[in-house]
């Protein structure tokens, strides 16, 4: 039944002499929803975004539903459709309106029809709960409604995985829980996920493992019942005796 | 418009201080002009006698006149509303302007006769040579600009030594050597391609610093969000960035496209029959240069004032549509 989606096999990265990522051992099975969480510098960012290769690693091997990641990879667009991402700054087209963007990905590189590509657009609008926003601009959009329709626009590719950074911290408090809620439901769906976030309410709800980072290595990962209510590391007690205060 | 303050103080112009110092300084600079034996001095005749014959009095007298009339002119301007003080001094700065012309004592009708042609022909010939190497200079700017922001040498190498180049250069030289220099290497080209490719050319160079500007203002988050889901390079830079970078481009694209209208005028020296020709072998023949050059001034003045117009129209549809 587990079939691995993502594995990071030892991986090391640097920023020129600013190692990063140090000895990374990480499997992403299929329907997994894994949370990973740490403080602020610790290489969250950098480990997800090494996933898509938005960011190149250098040593250690990386493959991603089959393919290896790799600087002479033929395929790097073909692996990238099918891993969904959601950014803090939800990076929408402003210049496209939500429909145009959720149809411009299917319609660009997956070669859907017009018609299709318009069908698939609402019904996840439908789903993310904003399909009488879909002639608007971005700009016109709160950030809750903004970041859902970035869920909605990764969707719309049909993808195997979804990475999220931080999706949620760069909103107000009153638009967390909307984001959130889409988030949920989706993991109930069966997505495969994989969320940098310091939403633990988030964790204890969907994740079937919490990550913990610290300084570019991965200190501790455990099912989220283990992880919040018998932290192993003291750098975690640490770090969850900090967040669970607020 | 700067920002606009909520108290409004009275406009300087109606304040006495400011209203005595424009009299003084109209009275001594319209003195010193002399102005009693011009048509100023015709209208002053029953005050100062003969104006030719008036002197230093006619001079002076000549000069408060004037002074007074500019003084109130001034006051009386200064109550009318935004608009109309603009629409009002446009107009008066104009005429003032034609009437220097005016001095000249140019021959209109020889002016008459031949401005159909050079509209026609001139005109003509200025806005597509423009029209064409504007467009191929922005096509040209594209490449340069990707080509200078990517991380191949070659690229790099080309774009940069290009704009050096073409920056470097006098335009009127470009033309030259285009035009001299390209038959040398066996390749006959003629006028007008020659002016196009030197206006293209140099103006591809300085628009490929507008495009990169462009292309470098959009927020990195567009192309890792475009790069995420699969797009490839050429498709992100087309439907994605291209299109934001726009309004930023477009504005001073109309700018350089006013600059080669008038720059375009260099093409003249290698004979094509543009304004700027036609100005100057029009008049040679009855030796009418004034004419037929202040003929031309004003027909590009027109041009680049409708340009202006249509700048600012295209400036406004981009900021309405880009939210
Ligand atoms: N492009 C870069 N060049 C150099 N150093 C970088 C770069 N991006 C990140 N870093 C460094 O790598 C480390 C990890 O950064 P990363 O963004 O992955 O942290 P993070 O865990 O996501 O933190 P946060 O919670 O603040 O988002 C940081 O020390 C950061 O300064
Ligand atoms: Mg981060």
């Amino acid at each position: 039944m587990s079939e691995p989606i993502i594995q990071m096999i030892g991986v090391n990265k640097w920023y020129g002499d600013f190692k990063a990522l140090t000895d990374i051992d990480f499997t992403v099975n299929k329907g997994d929803k894994i949370v990973v969480c740490g403080p602020s510098g610790s290489g969250k960012s950098t480990m997800i975004r090494t996933l898509n290769w938005l960011e190149a690693h250098q040593e250690g091997k990386i493959i991603v539903n089959g393919h290896e990641m790799h600087a002479k990879m033929k395929n790097v667009d073909a692996v990238r459709m099918d891993v969904g991402m959601v950014f803090q700054h939800f990076n929408l087209f402003p210049h496209m309106t939500v429909l145009e963007n959720l149809k411009a990905g299917p319609m660009w590189v997956r070669g859907v029809k017009e018609d299709a590509a318009h069908k698939t657009a609402m019904k996840f609008l439908d789903r993310v709960r904003i399909p009488e926003q879909a002639d608007k601009y971005p700009g016109q959009l709160s950030g809750g409604q903004q970041q859902r329709v970035a869920i909605a626009r990764s969707l719309c590719m049909q993808p195997k995985v979804m990475l999220f950074d931080e999706p949620t911290s760069a909103l107000d408090p009153e638009m967390v829980a909307e984001v959130l809620d889409t988030m949920i439901e989706l993991a109930n769906d069966g997505m495969t996920m994989v969320c940098v976030t310091h939403e633990m309410g988030f964790a204890k709800a969907v994740a079937d493992r919490v990550v913990f980072m610290d300084e570019g290595k991965i200190i501790e990962e455990n099912d989220p019942h283990s992880f919040f209510d018998n932290p192993q590391n003291p750098r975690t007690q640490n770090f969850l005796s900090q967040i669970l205060q607020h | 418009m700067l920002f606009a303050d909520t108290v409004v103080p009275d406009p300087a112009v109606h304040k006495p201080k400011v209203m005595a110092i424009m009299v003084a300084v109209g009275f001594v600079l319209f003195s010193l002009m002399g102005l009693n034996d011009t048509i100023f001095g015709e209208f002053m005749r029953p005050v100062i006698g003969e104006p030719k014959e008036s002197g230093l009095f006619g001079n002076l007298a000549t000069g408060l006149v004037i002074s007074i009339i500019f003084t109130i002119n001034v006051v009386l301007i200064g109550f009318l509303p935004f608009r109309a003080q603009v629409f009002v001094v446009w107009i008066e700065l104009l005429a003032l302007f034609l009437a220097f012309f005016y001095s000249f004592g140019l021959d209109f009708t020889f002016i008459r006769s031949k401005v159909w042609f050079m509209i026609s022909q001139g005109v003509f010939t200025t806005l597509y040579i423009s029209a064409i190497s504007i467009i191929l200079a922005s096509i040209v700017a594209i490449f340069g600009a990707v080509a200078k922001l990517s991380s191949n040498g070659f690229a790099n190498a080309i774009a940069t030594f290009y704009t050096s180049f073409f920056r470097g250069l006098p335009l009127l030289m470009q033309v030259y050597l285009i035009y001299l220099g390209l038959p040398q290497l066996g390749y006959v080209i003629d006028a007008v391609p020659a002016g196009i490719l030197a206006l293209t050319l140099c103006y591809g160079a300085y628009m490929t610093e507008i495009f990169r500007a462009g292309i470098q203002s959009i927020n990195k988050g567009q192309w890792e969000a475009s790069r995420a889901m699969g797009f490839k390079f050429g498709l992100t830079m087309r439907r994605i960035i291209l299109p934001q970078a726009m309004p930023l481009i477009i504005p001073p694209t109309g700018n350089q496209f006013i600059a080669m209208l008038k720059d375009s005028s260099l093409v003249s020296v290698i004979g094509v029959w543009e304004l700027m020709f036609l100005a100057r072998t029009l008049g040679n023949k009855d030796f009418k240069h004034m004419e037929m050059l202040i003929t031309a001034a004003m027909i590009y003045w027109c041009l680049t004032m409708v340009l202006e117009v249509i700048q600012s129209r295209i400036e406004r549809h981009y900021r309405t549509v880009s939210h």
